[in-house]
């Protein structure tokens, strides 16, 4: 029997307590948001593959399309992949199958996570919840896209320069990006093996620890996984009593942060405060100046080198079929589109024979120094906060033309990632009526802290997550 | 002037693991065509390697055998490179921080030996193997298309790299024999040139004898054989040789030989300098050697090293060629030894050894040694059938020479004399014939006699005897 579910305020966890109650059942969930997206996404374009079948009693899920999908098509949101159909699905996706979560659909992203707003799609952009002509921010704007407008109740995304955290506070949700290591890569598009992580992407914070608990956790597929050293808590207390909570300058003061974004901060900040935090200024001097530009030089260096099998030898999109060069050329011409194209000649560059000491080499060295800093201010603070972002969601087309400003929307969550640090944002507030992201950094594996800072300041603040123009 | 030869070699030999040296398939590069891949050594997205324990393990134990130094952290890099036989565009290798480094291999020989320095010794895996059809000779130019099978893709594979120490084609084949040895005695590899598990590559200059510069080398690649290598070598050695007396200069290239046709004069190829852009792969964490193994344990278990044996061999005054036929199994080596110290001569004990037991199949590791030799001391004085019969029972338990020494032959001339005499009679134009200068005949009438003795008659006599009389 059909019945109405509001899908825009579900969250994971209410959607599970209705199924355990048996309100509802997995498939008339899933069917739920099926015909949410069937009536919200035609303007939005969160999604790049909706899926019918329904497999799994639990809360359904939404994937970022470069997460491998038995059968189901991965694209990366790069014509290179258009048709491509794993023959196996990536550690998380068999440990959301194991956990029962039926599979929604794959979301639209920045073509290969390359890119800060999801216009580097190649097939077409994905628009904000909030407002359609801005961008959701990226590269996991898809995903951020389809739990804020209630097209999933939660989802997965990747992050690996910003690629969940800046998104998330562009479209107002909840973001996870976990400590390298603890989540599997295997059966993930590469980007930029050192930095990508899986992380979640909520509406709440508790959902957020939730699904971490599910994909988290050592994988004998991927050497660089480690186990958690301690389990996952759903977070429950809602004062702040005891922490101690780092406000880097650098982070906070940054050219190019909006006044509304800064108010909204410090807003949070003081209903921290007043929760029990300590709150003390501290300073990140060269994380923050140099993050970036380190950043720009690692992740296209072993992007170039990821991206180097799309050669349409075995498997996606092939042109020509000449001379095995012509072959190369004609595939990766037509196949890639601009932004990977851009971030692979720099890379090649930064990792030829004569430059690679004065860039990668050097930019490694740096990152050495990235990660020095932040533990020194861990020595003394249990958490750093900043904006995610420094600005609320651009208009579409806004950056387009200048990639370097189109690279500066990550200034903010590049330095911890460069760290391997976990990263939380979440929604405090809307500034021009757009919502705004903070970002709550913690010491390696300390996303219990992060769980529990951000549940209590999450209602405290009582942001509304649905976006105005829907409720 | 007198040239002296700066020689440098490359070996490749793939590792006899059971799988592959980042993913779980089974290792079977001669298996049917692309049957031994997973979405991991066809390199789709998403997939990550995960080093294969034994491969490391194998490394270690070469390591150690070559005297190398391990190191206590290595990492894989990543050389990055375009073709159809590297399906993630990269090869995972190793590069500035290699598993082994700094060992040597003593090359005895009878002028006093050399060392060869190792420079390093490292893992990687291995590439696909493309197939070129249409064209001539399954060769690139004009071929219509090409096939890769991925079988071989992913295979675990040590490079070993020696310092340019080596200073003739002969030194060059004696270090690839024994070095193939040493890693087929560790069991870490069939080492078989035929099969691919085994490849080289030649690094070779000359310069003034005496002299300690390196003038420009060139490489030689596709030989086949050890024996093969030795040849080509010594004729690049001359060939520059004479481009420097003639005033020339040699031009840095790759000389690729045909596998097939060996007196083919090889292609020469400008080495290009292609920069493979390494660095540090992000999806593998560093080997720690130390932290997994115990060096202590894994030398201990090390095989005595077939270098060591030569170096005895040798020292026992036997000639190279028979030291080297000995050194090619440690039992043959073993039962020299045992003859020996039965004080069977050095070159009888050898000839023994190698023409007479080990063709016939015997197990050599369970061969008494000290009966035999025996039995090899009255060789002269047992029937034929009893050698054979004894050095075939050699190998069982409780062999014991006296049940085949107990057969004594007929040498009493006053018994075999009218034997011989009747045998002559019997065939007048061999005998004629004989005597008119067919000598060649003395064999027959040897095989007559011993056949009417059904055996039994020691031939050294018989042929006294029958010399003696066809003589007359």
């Amino acid at each position: 029997m059909a019945r109405l579910i509001e899908t825009l305020r579900l969250t994971a966890e209410d959607a599970a307590g209705m199924l355990e109650r048996g309100d509802v059942s997995a498939a008339e969930l899933h069917r739920a948001y099926r015909a949410a997206i069937d009536a919200r996404d035609p303007e939005l374009h969160a999604f790049l593959t909706t899926v019918d079948e329904v497999e799994g009693e639990g809360v359904p899920i939404a994937f970022k399309d470069l997460i491998s999908t038995l059968g189901v098509e991965t694209t990366a949101a790069s014509k290179i992949l258009a048709g491509y159909k794993p023959v196996f699905d990536a550690t998380v996706a068999t440990r959301c199958k194991q956990a029962g979560l039926p599979l929604l659909g794959k979301t639209n992203l920045d073509e290969f996570a390359m890119g800060s707003s999801t216009e580097n799609s190649g097939f077409g952009p994905t628009r904000n919840p909030w407002d359609p002509k801005r961008v959701p921010g990226g590269s996991s704007g898809g995903s951020t896209t389809a739990v804020a407008a209630g097209l999933a109740p939660w989802a997965l995304g990747s992050d690996t320069g910003g690629s969940i955290k800046q998104p998330a506070a562009l479209c107002g949700v909840v973001g996870l990006r976990p400590t390298y290591g603890t989540v599997s890569r295997y059966g993930i598009v590469a980007f930029a093996s050192s930095l990508d992580q899986i992380g979640p992407i909520t509406k709440t914070v508790r959902d957020c620890a939730l699904l971490y608990r599910i994909i988290s956790g050592r994988d004998p597929c991927d050497s660089t996984t480690v186990d958690l050293p301690e389990p996952v808590e759903l977070p429950e207390a809602e004062d702040l009593r005891g922490l101690k909570i780092g406000v880097p300058k650098e982070l906070n003061e940054t050219e190019g942060i909006e006044p509304g974004v800064s108010e909204r901060v410090n807003g949070a900040l003081a209903l921290a405060k007043e929760l029990g935090a300590e709150v003390e200024e501290c300073s990140l001097p060269r994380s923050v100046d140099f993050g970036l530009p380190c950043y720009y030089l690692i992740a296209p260096s072993e992007a170039s080198s990821n991206l180097a099998r799309y050669d349409g030898v075995r498997f996606g999109f092939r042109a020509g079929d000449g001379d095995i060069r012509q072959l190369y050329a004609r595939t990766r011409d037509e196949g890639f589109g601009d932004e990977p194209k851009r971030r692979i000649m720099l890379g090649t560059y930064a990792l030829s024979a004569g430059y690679y000491e004065a860039f990668y080499g050097q930019a490694q060295k740096v990152r050495t120094l990235i990660k020095q800093e932040h533990d020194a201010l861990f020595e003394r603070f249990d958490l750093l906060a900043s904006p995610t972002s420094p600005t609320v969601a651009f208009r579409l087309g806004e950056r387009t033309q200048n990639p370097l400003a189109m690279y500066l929307s990550d200034v903010l969550t590049i330095p911890s990632n460069m760290a391997g640090l976990p990263g939380l944002s979440i929604p405090c507030g809307l500034s021009e009526g757009l919502p705004v992201g903070l970002q709550l950094v913690g010491r390696q594996f300390s996303e219990n802290a992060l769980f529990r800072a951000g549940h209590a300041l999450e209602k405290a603040l009582g942001f509304d997550f649905v976006p105005e123009r829907l409720r | 002037m007198n040239w002296e030869a700066v020689i440098g070699l490359e070996i490749h030999v793939h590792l006899k693991t059971r799988t592959k040296m980042f993913c779980r398939c089974a290792v079977g590069a001669l298996d049917d065509p692309n049957t031994r891949t997973c979405p991991v050594c066809l390199a789709f997205p998403g997939t990550l390697p995960v080093p294969n324990k034994q491969a490391i393990e194998m490394t270690l134990r070469l390591g150690l055998a070559l005297g190398c130094e391990i190191a206590d952290r290595a990492i894989f890099h990543r050389k990055n490179y375009f073709y159809p036989d590297n399906p993630k565009g990269y090869q995972i290798s190793q590069y500035d921080e290699p598993l082994c480094l700094n060992g040597r291999l003593r090359l005895p020989g009878p002028d006093g030996g050399a060392e060869i320095g190792i420079t390093r010794a490292h893992l990687e895996e291995d590439a696909a193997k493309t197939l070129h059809v249409g064209g001539a000779e399954g060769r690139i130019h004009g071929a219509t298309a090409s096939l890769v099978d991925f079988n071989r893709a992913g295979t675990p594979l040590v490079e070993i790299v020696t310092e340019p120490d080596i200073r003739t084609a002969e030194q060059a084949r004696r270090f690839l024999q024994l070095l193939r040895q040493t890693v087929v005695e560790l069991g870490i590899s069939d080492a078989e040139m035929e099969k691919g598990s085994l490849r080289f590559d030649v690094n070779v200059s000359v310069r003034p004898g005496g002299s300690d510069e390196l003038r420009t080398r060139t490489e030689l690649k596709n030989m086949n054989s050890f024996a093969f290598a030795a040849r080509g070598i010594e004729r690049e050695i001359e060939r520059q040789i004479a481009i420097y007396e003639a005033g020339g200069e040699v031009d840095q290239e790759t000389l690729h030989f045909d596998p097939g046709r060996e007196d083919a004069p090889p292609l020469r190829s400008k080495e290009e300098a292609q920069d493979y852009r390494y660095f540090p792969e992000p999806d593998l964490v560093p080997i720690e050697p130390l932290r997994e193994w115990s060096l202590e344990e894994l030398r201990a278990e090390l095989p005595e090293s077939p270098a060591a044996r030569l170096e005895r061999v040798l020292a026992a005054g036997l000639d190279l060629r028979n030291a080297e036929a000995l050194n090619l199994e440690p039992a043959r080596v073993t039962l020299f030894e045992a003859l020996r110290a039965a004080e069977i001569e050095v070159k009888t004990a050898a000839a023994f050894v190698l023409n007479d037991v080990a063709p016939h199949g015997v197990d050599l590791a369970r061969v008494d040694g000290a009966e035999l030799a025996k039995v090899l001391r009255e060789r002269d004085q047992i029937p034929r059938e009893a050698f054979d019969a004894a050095v075939a029972a050699s190998a069982s338990g409780g062999f014991s020479a006296d049940e085949y020494l107990r057969e004594r032959t007929v040498a009493d001339a006053s018994e075999l004399d009218p034997v011989i005499d009747r045998i002559l009679s019997e065939n007048e134009q061999q005998v004629e014939a004989y005597r008119g200068g067919k000598e060649g005949l003395l064999g027959f009438f040897v095989g007559q006699v011993m056949r009417e003795m059904q055996g039994k008659a020691n031939p050294k006599v018989v042929n006294e005897r029958l010399r003696e009389k066809l003589g007359a």
